[in-house]
């Protein structure tokens, strides 16, 4: 049976990163129905598009096609959400990269950073430094992987993951300082 | 290396993405100066940090089951065009909806449809299907009877026979709840060497008007079909319709059917 060798192939490949892809789709659209929407949608364009794929990274695979299925969706439901990109991207090419270099009182502001916290201001993140960080926080994508995903060169996946740790640290900063100074 | 090369290495290093000479450098560099040591500690702290705080979101069951389904359906759908199936195919996109409609409200619908029993057997086949390639065969993985049927206990308005059959080769391997045709069944889950077999188990349905067989209350014939490669018997007792599918040749599921009824033939419910 030649559809159930295909169906078969694409479950051995795919739904192993359904998590992978969930949970990036979940960051991205911030809202677990939307994700689940993309999702499905993602792993049906995958499914059609699976005699195009040619072995190599799945999980690169699957992440990118989830991705571009996210932005779509988004462009789609919450236009407002997608304009600001630009603006981010200028300045990103302006600052070099540069690891960020945190200074002492550091090791005081990671033990008031609770998760929960952390959480929301990654939240507030604009999209592609929400993104970076998920790959490679949580999924720990190399820079390599992560350069395929989101077809970028690695120096600027270099830099922009540099910009926003930073920027994810200077919201840390802004939010906790004030509760350190009683 | 001096100091000022530092920061532009610090990210790389502590994502271990250095090459291993730009690392041996930097780490001789370490070595001698606390200053950019306190820097890589500092990267490292904060990466720590984000890496054991942030939420990994998995993906829920409920998007598993339907994604299965949707697949199942994609994949008829470019693989075997019009054939005879026309007549029944907007059927199984109702019924998927209402799949994902039961499944997220716990809203039930029962409809009288014609050609129940092959719309049953459909429904049991994408059920199996599924219950393999979502990877999800088993809520309960146990081989304990006693383990598997209370679990059933409040989650199913049913109390379906449950007993291991391993000594005669069907070894039992969990259970499971699952949606056929709108309603929820109990899904026992057994296997044979390799096979699993899923033996669905619902309300048997109420006799629709006109037609005045009911299926319940006799310890029933087992009827013998099969649909996309899979065998499937079928067969009521107690007021509950069983559907046994696997990938056995129809010779073991008859047998396998047949242990089950013998086991199961003073009910305890």
């Amino acid at each position: 049976m030649v559809e159930q060798a295909r169906l078969r192939r694409f479950n051995e490949i795919a739904v192993p990163h359904l998590d992978a892809a969930y949970n990036l789709a979940r960051w991205l659209t911030r809202n677990e129905h939307d994700a689940e929407d993309v999702v499905q949608e993602a792993y049906l364009r995958a499914f059609k598009f699976f005699d195009g794929y040619r072995g190599g990274d799945a999980r690169a695979w699957i992440l990118k096609i989830v991705r571009h299925t996210c932005f779509t969706w988004l462009a789609r439901n919450r236009p407002a959400e997608v304009v600001a990109r630009d603006d981010e991207e200028h300045e990103e090419r302006t600052v070099a990269a540069q690891g960020a270099a945190p200074n002492d009182p550091e090791t005081l502001l990671l033990q008031r950073l609770d998760s929960e916290l952390l959480n929301r201001l990654i939240d507030k993140l604009s999209t592609p430094y929400r993104e970076i960080l998920v790959l490679r926080e949580i999924e720990d994508l190399s820079y390599r992987e992560i350069a395929e995903v989101l077809a970028l060169p690695i120096g600027t996946v270099m830099s922009r993951l540099a910009r926003a740790r930073e920027k994810l640290q200077r919201a840390a900063r802004g939010s906790v300082t004030p509760r350190l100074v009683k | 290396m001096t100091c000022k090369d530092t920061p532009d290495l610090v990210q790389a290093y502590a994502d271990g993405e250095l090459s291993g000479d730009q690392a041996d450098a930097l780490e001789a560099h370490l070595r001698d100066c606390a200053d950019c040591t306190r820097l890589v500690e500092a990267q490292r702290g904060w990466q720590r940090t984000v890496r054991a705080g942030m939420t990994r979101f998995a993906a829920p069951d409920r998007l598993r089951a339907r994604l299965a389904v949707a697949l199942t359906e994609a994949d008829e759908a470019i693989e075997a065009p019009p054939r005879q199936r026309a007549g029944w195919r907007p059927l199984a996109m109702a019924a998927s909806l209402a799949f994902a409609v039961v499944a997220s409200s716990g809203l039930t619908a029962y409809f009288t449809l014609p050609n129940e029993q092959d719309r049953m057997l459909d429904n049991v086949v994408s059920g199996h299907v599924r219950s393999l390639m979502a990877n999800h065969l088993t809520d309960v993985p146990s081989s304990d009877q006693h383990t598997v049927k209370p679990w059933f206990h409040g989650r199913i308005d049913l109390a379906p026979p449950v007993d291991d059959l391993a000594p005669q080769g069907y070894k039992l391997v969990g259970g499971r709840l699952d949606y056929l045709d709108r309603q929820p069944a109990a899904a026992l889950v057994y296997q044979r060497r390799e096979h699993p077999i899923n033996l669905f188990v619902v309300a048997a349905p109420t006799p629709a008007a006109g037609e005045s067989k009911a299926g319940d209350g006799k310890s029933g014939d087992i009827t013998s079909l099969s649909e996309r490669g899979y065998n499937v018997l079928h067969w009521s007792a107690g007021g509950m319709a069983f559907w046994a599918v696997s990938d056995l040749d129809l010779g073991e599921l008859k047998e396998f059917a047949r242990l089950y009824q013998a086991r199961s033939v003073a009910p305890p419910s």
